[in-house]
């Protein structure tokens, strides 16, 4: 955290997510359904999720595989409309941007970089034409001159040469490819920078590289990050504050060091437990048993309670809310009833 | 006598821009009931050595040297017919995506009773009986039932337990355990860790883990050999390894690794990446990328030598005077 960060929590938040909810339509075609007397099938992707990210911060959401933390990042840089809720961007509602005279301005201040360094980067473009395609999008720039000497620029910022810029994405490797997927992000100047698992294709030498270079950009040009990994480790580096998704849901949001320290929902205690860590040389385990569940059918109550050691018929019936117990936020019955 | 040995191997891929090298001079063994971990990044020939020993390298990959001797006996060189026998019964393997290993076509339960009847000669209903109790050993529930399902019938978690009974089904002596749980969720990795590691504990299997994961290396591993650019860097016991390595590169992937304990402000980085095979440097393939490179690094080669601990590294800080001499083949 940077020293002043104290005063940077209690600012303004920059991303306000409310309710927000996605839900996709996985039926089978309409002549199937009625032939066969089944049902829709909705997969409750994202099932009501809250948060904000003060400015000049990270917000993490980690979780296991299918539990709807790529989906949010998606729905906050408006690549699905939601199906419910409310995403603020620096006071202003995403869903008013309806033109894209309205929309674009708000729009460049936001970016995403994926997890897969080799489809995200056109291969029959130049990497100088790549990362020049939003300042030509939004017109920011003008004149060929000018756009090429900007594109220098932010090669260097990522710490790449600006010769570099003539190449095709197939000369680099996975970490140089990442770094361009950077240097696009910022080449419209953006405040708000949604990473979906910018390093899980990587190497953990060139994922060190890349996770340094994000916390020193983070911190020359204030950026905002929502950083979304299934590695707890990788999150706690690079975190202010950690939400912990399981099914839709976010079970748990604390600082990360509250959530290091003290974990309270049992979910976020069995993720810990089961992170094979270097500081555990021959510690013994007792692995949770159980799978995640599908979404489509997801279990009443809390979705947890079929793997919860801590589960009781309350937990069967009726889904808990996020509660602030202390600085942290967790939704869980057991903990809101002390039976921990 | 190791259970395996492994002596000079080297692994080339003849391709038209000349000769690639993906194993160079590696040598290390395993002993009965030993779980050797081998690390390193992509590319750096870690499943390349584990599928040479078994020789399931894809054409036109071959073994171009060196030796593989199972309880003192050759198995590089002894014909494909007799290989196959050895696979199976006397070395099980585990690959990363369970769906490359079961087939598809045939129950799970016809799949363990297969490889039991042909590598313990059993009869159907002993075979039927101990598939099932395999399967109820690694967790599946309701095996009796199960036994007649389809690998596409289950989940990721439990095919790969599927897999992990398929490979020690025919008791063999030896598992290699290529990226076992890369594919799976961390709360289910964690389960298939725990029961590998139970199940050869209880069998005395060795295991030959080969992973990127540091973590679970560090977790499991009696010995670990870390391997860069086609030769092993450093070799040792797991905790020596993990918290005093003596090799440059080995030291630098464990501070790059973000820790769960503590938190740093920044991560050790080791700038660069790891050569192509098609341009190793001369030398330490390591040199261009090590903070404490000198002269000799760039014109020599280093094999591991003996350090102030119990590893053994590839590296020149090592070579004090009185103990130069290389000790590679002593690995």
């Amino acid at each position: 955290m940077p020293p002043d960060a104290t005063a940077m929590v209690q600012a303004k938040a920059l991303v306000e997510v409310e309710d927000l909810a996605r839900d996709f339509d996985v039926s089978k075609p309409w002549l199937f359904r009625v032939l066969q007397g089944e049902r829709k099938r909705i997969l409750k992707a994202v099932a009501g999720v809250s948060f904000d990210i003060p400015k000049g911060t990270t917000l993490s959401l980690v979780g296991e595989s299918g539990c709807g933390k790529t989906t949010v990042a998606r729905l906050v840089v408006g690549l699905y409309p939601p199906s419910r809720g409310r995403i603020r961007f620096d006071g202003v509602d995403m869903a008013s941007l309806t033109s894209r005279a309205v929309a674009a301005p708000v729009r460049k201040r936001i970016q995403m970089i994926f997890q897969d360094p080799y489809a995200s980067l056109n291969p029959r473009w130049r990497v100088r034409d790549i990362i020049a395609e939003p300042i030509r999008a939004f017109g920011l720039i003008r004149g060929r001159a000018a756009i090429e000497a900007r594109v220098g620029e932010l090669l260097s910022q990522v710490k790449l040469s600006p010769k570099d810029g003539e190449k095709y994405p197939h000369e680099f490797s996975g970490g140089q490819r990442q770094r361009i997927s950077i240097a696009r992000a910022l080449s419209s100047t953006p405040e708000f920078l949604v990473c979906d698992e910018p390093t899980s294709a990587l190497d953990v030498s060139v994922q060190a590289q890349i996770l340094n270079l994000m916390k020193d950009l983070q911190r020359e040009l204030g950026l905002t990050y929502l950083f979304i990994s299934h590695n707890l480790a990788v999150v706690r580096h690079m975190s202010d504050r950690i939400g912990v998704m399981y099914l839709g849901r976010i079970v748990e949001l604390a600082p990360g060091e509250t959530l290091f320290a003290r974990a309270r929902h049992p979910y976020t205690r069995m993720l810990l437990d089961a992170i094979p860590d270097l500081e555990m040389t021959g510690r013994a385990r007792t692995p949770v048993g159980g799978e995640v569940p599908s979404p489509i059918d997801p279990p009443p109550g809390c979705a947890f309670h079929p793997r919860c050691p801590l589960a009781n018929a309350r937990c069967k019936a009726e889904v808990p809310a996020l509660r602030a117990v202390a600085d942290a936020q967790v939704a869980c019955h057991a903990v809101e009833e002390g039976r921990t | 006598m190791p259970l395996l040995e492994v002596k000079n191997l080297r692994v080339e891929f003849p391709t038209r821009r000349g000769t690639l090298v993906a194993v160079d001079d590696v040598s290390f063994h395993i002993d009965e009931g030993e779980v050797l971990g081998v690390v390193g990044e992509s590319g750096a020939g870690k499943s390349i050595t584990g599928v040479s020993i078994i020789r399931l390298i894809e054409p036109p990959g071959r073994i171009a040297g060196g030796q593989v001797l199972l309880n003192g006996r050759r198995i590089d060189n002894i014909p494909l017919e007799e290989m196959r026998r050895v696979r199976g019964k006397e070395i099980g393997a585990i690959f990363q995506d369970p769906l490359t290993t079961l087939n598809p076509l045939y129950t799970i339960g016809h799949q363990l009773v297969e490889t039991m009847q042909t590598h313990l000669g059993i009869g159907d209903r002993e075979a039927r009986a101990r598939a099932v109790r395999w399967l109820e050993d690694v967790g599946i529930p309701g095996a009796a039932q199960r036994i007649d399902a389809y690998p596409h019938q289950f989940s990721g978690g439990m095919r790969q337990r599927v897999v992990i009974a398929l490979a020690l089904c025919a008791e063999p002596r030896l598992v290699i355990a290529d990226e076992p749980t890369t594919a799976l969720d961390v709360s289910i990795q964690a389960q298939v860790i725990a029961l590998l590691k139970r199940l050869c504990r209880e069998h005395g299997t060795a295991i030959m883990l080969v992973t990127h994961d540091m973590g679970v290396i560090a977790e499991t591993a009696d010995r670990v050999a870390v391997m860069y650019a086609g030769r092993i860097a450093e070799i040792g016991p797991v905790r020596e390894v993990v918290k005093h390595a003596r090799h440059p590169y080995t030291d630098g992937l464990m501070g790059s690794i973000p820790s769960l304990t503590h938190k740093v402000e920044r991560l050790t980085q080791i700038e660069g990446s790891m050569p192509r095979l098609t341009d190793i440097p001369r030398g330490c393939a390591f040199n261009p990328r090590c903070p404490k490179v000198f002269d000799r690094c760039r014109v020599d080669r280093p094999d591991l030598m003996k350090t102030d601990g119990p590893n053994l590294a590839a590296c020149w800080l090592h070579a004090a005077p009185g103990r130069d001499e290389a000790l590679g083949h002593a690995a």
